[in-house]
């Protein structure tokens, strides 16, 4: 199969823009920032310390926007119906508008994101402090998450005309990455305790984009006993720079993974 | 203008289109009609390219619509139920379509012809389905190309828009362009058509003038030659 090419081009750029401000407008962008908003002060202030909020923060993140990514993928996407339809009549490219449209969900969730922490943290005192960088690669950490599973949501919901089906999908496989995974995979660490289990924990941690996220965050902090036997693999094969550059790749392969089908189904798709 | 050779089209297991074989000149009014079910709306969106066929080729304007989208540029589009996003303001819908389409259009006139001008800072979601009907014609009339597909345009319009509509409808046609229609109301299209093409199960069942369809039929006016038309044994 060819991979169709995943060029930003004007029209793309135009419905991103109008699904952006769509979202911009609606009601649960602001529940989110301000959630964040809140998160960010409450953390800070029971926490006192910068460097100490940043890894609750992670804990947060890490399970909480694959969550917010899907669900607000999946809805949107339903809710949308119409507004898809309308356009897919226009002279437009099929990839096009759908790309447009996850970009615009995906980015105005980051966008909360980043400004609902940065501004605690900013006010708190974040650039004068040397958590900056730690803080900086959660929020990326934070933007990959929610471009990946936006994504991932965006293919459900394209794949399934009922709407249940496909936000059950969805929170199936949130709740199989953030927990059931880890469960599986502690399990078989133990089953499985007599061999050399190396390779095998870190091609496992590759695959799953939360696990993923944590490592490259930990491996940053460098927080040996936070770090858990995958982190400690992956430190122990890579070393801390190499760490980070591998799994930063593996995050990018697997933003672009479900961007990619998401073109390719789009273009095969009767509505 | 349009071209449509031996188009099959299958839902799952389930076939809609079956072997449909049409050939559109330039200008005119042509009315897809046909019982429930029968694939009007399916042959429609495959001109449009919203349906992908299972086999078949469409040409419009003498090319192959395959994986092709820039055509589209050349055809307005009424769609049959107009669900807008309900965010959107009436300015705000018409400025993005006409932003999109990066073409000249005259919304002012349709915006005053079908007194709209009210309606314009109200958002989509609280009109009424005879307003959104008449945003949904306001933005399928404003641009200028050679071919409309209107799929049923008199749902929901009061006597006296259905009046200004059947009016814009005469004009695009003086101008020459080719008009699709598909309606259940048969006092509208045998007031409008040029042309009939029956669907039936799939396939085109009749294709010819009003004045044909009755005399194969022998029925005395249009809606009973339309009601009993797949009751005769004729092969057409």
């Amino acid at each position: 199969m060819p991979l169709p090419p995943l060029q930003l081009n004007r029209p793309m750029l135009k419905i991103l823009k109008y699904s952006f401000y769509d979202l911009i407008r609606s009601r649960w962008s602001y529940v989110y920032f301000l959630f964040y908003l809140a998160l960010g002060f409450v953390l800070l202030f029971l926490n006192n310390d910068l460097s100490k909020a940043v890894i609750t923060l992670m804990n947060v993140i890490i399970v909480l926007v694959p969550l917010i990514g899907t669900i607000f993928g999946v809805m949107y996407f339903y809710n949308s119906k119409e507004f898809t339809e309308l356009l897919l009549a226009q002279p437009l490219k099929r990839s096009s508008i759908f790309l447009g449209q996850y970009l615009g969900v995906a980015g105005s969730l980051t966008l909360s994101l980043v400004l609902g922490l940065g501004l605690p943290f900013v006010l708190y005192g974040l650039f004068r402090s040397e958590a900056i960088w730690d803080f900086s690669l959660l929020l990326v950490t934070g933007a990959f998450l929610t471009l990946i599973f936006t994504g991932l949501a965006f293919n459900i919901a394209l794949s399934n005309e009922n709407r249940i089906k496909g936000f059950g999908y969805a929170v199936l496989l949130w709740l199989f990455l953030a927990v059931i995974y880890d469960g599986m995979f502690l399990l078989s660490l133990i089953v499985f305790e007599a061999y050399p289990l190396d390779t095998f924990s870190l091609v496992a941690s590759m695959f799953n984009p939360i696990d993923l996220s944590r490592t490259l965050i930990l491996l940053k902090l460098d927080i040996s006993a936070l770090l858990g036997y995958t982190g400690a693999v992956f430190k122990q094969f890579f070393g801390t720079n190499t760490g980070l550059f591998v799994s930063i790749i593996m995050l990018f392969l697997w933003t672009l993974l479900p961007i990619w089908r998401l073109a390719y189904i789009s273009k095969r798709k009767d509505f | 203008m349009i071209q449509i050779e031996n188009l099959h089209k299958k839902f799952g297991k389930n076939p809609v289109l079956s072997g449909v074989d049409l050939a559109l000149a330039n200008g005119g009014i042509f009315a897809v009609l046909g019982p429930n079910g029968s694939g009007k709306t399916t042959l429609i969106k495959c001109i449009l390219g919203m349906v992908i066929p299972s086999s078949g080729v469409v040409l419009v304007g003498g090319k192959s619509i395959k994986n092709n989208w820039k055509y589209r540029q050349e055809i307005d589009y009424l769609p049959q139920i107009a669900n807008f996003p309900g965010n959107l303001r009436v300015n705000e819908l018409i400025r993005m379509i006409k932003d999109l389409r990066q073409k000249p259009s005259n919304e002012e006139k349709l915006i005053t012809l079908f007194g709209l001008s009210a309606f314009l800072d109200k958002k989509l979601s609280t009109l009424s389905g005879g307003t959104k009907q008449k945003v949904n014609i306001v933005l399928t009339f404003m641009f200028d190309c050679p071919l409309m597909i209107l799929d049923e345009p008199t749902n929901g319009l009061d006597p006296a828009s259905l009046l200004r509509l059947k009016d814009l409808i005469r004009q695009e046609k003086a101008k020459g362009k080719t008009i699709l229609i598909t309606s259940h109301i048969m006092q509208f299209v045998e007031e409008m058509a040029d042309e009939i093409i029956y669907l039936l199960e799939g396939r085109i069942y009749f294709r010819g003038s009003m004045q044909a369809l009755m005399n194969m039929t022998e029925q005395k006016d249009f809606e009973h030659a339309i009601a009993t038309i797949a009751t005769q044994p004729t092969d057409a």
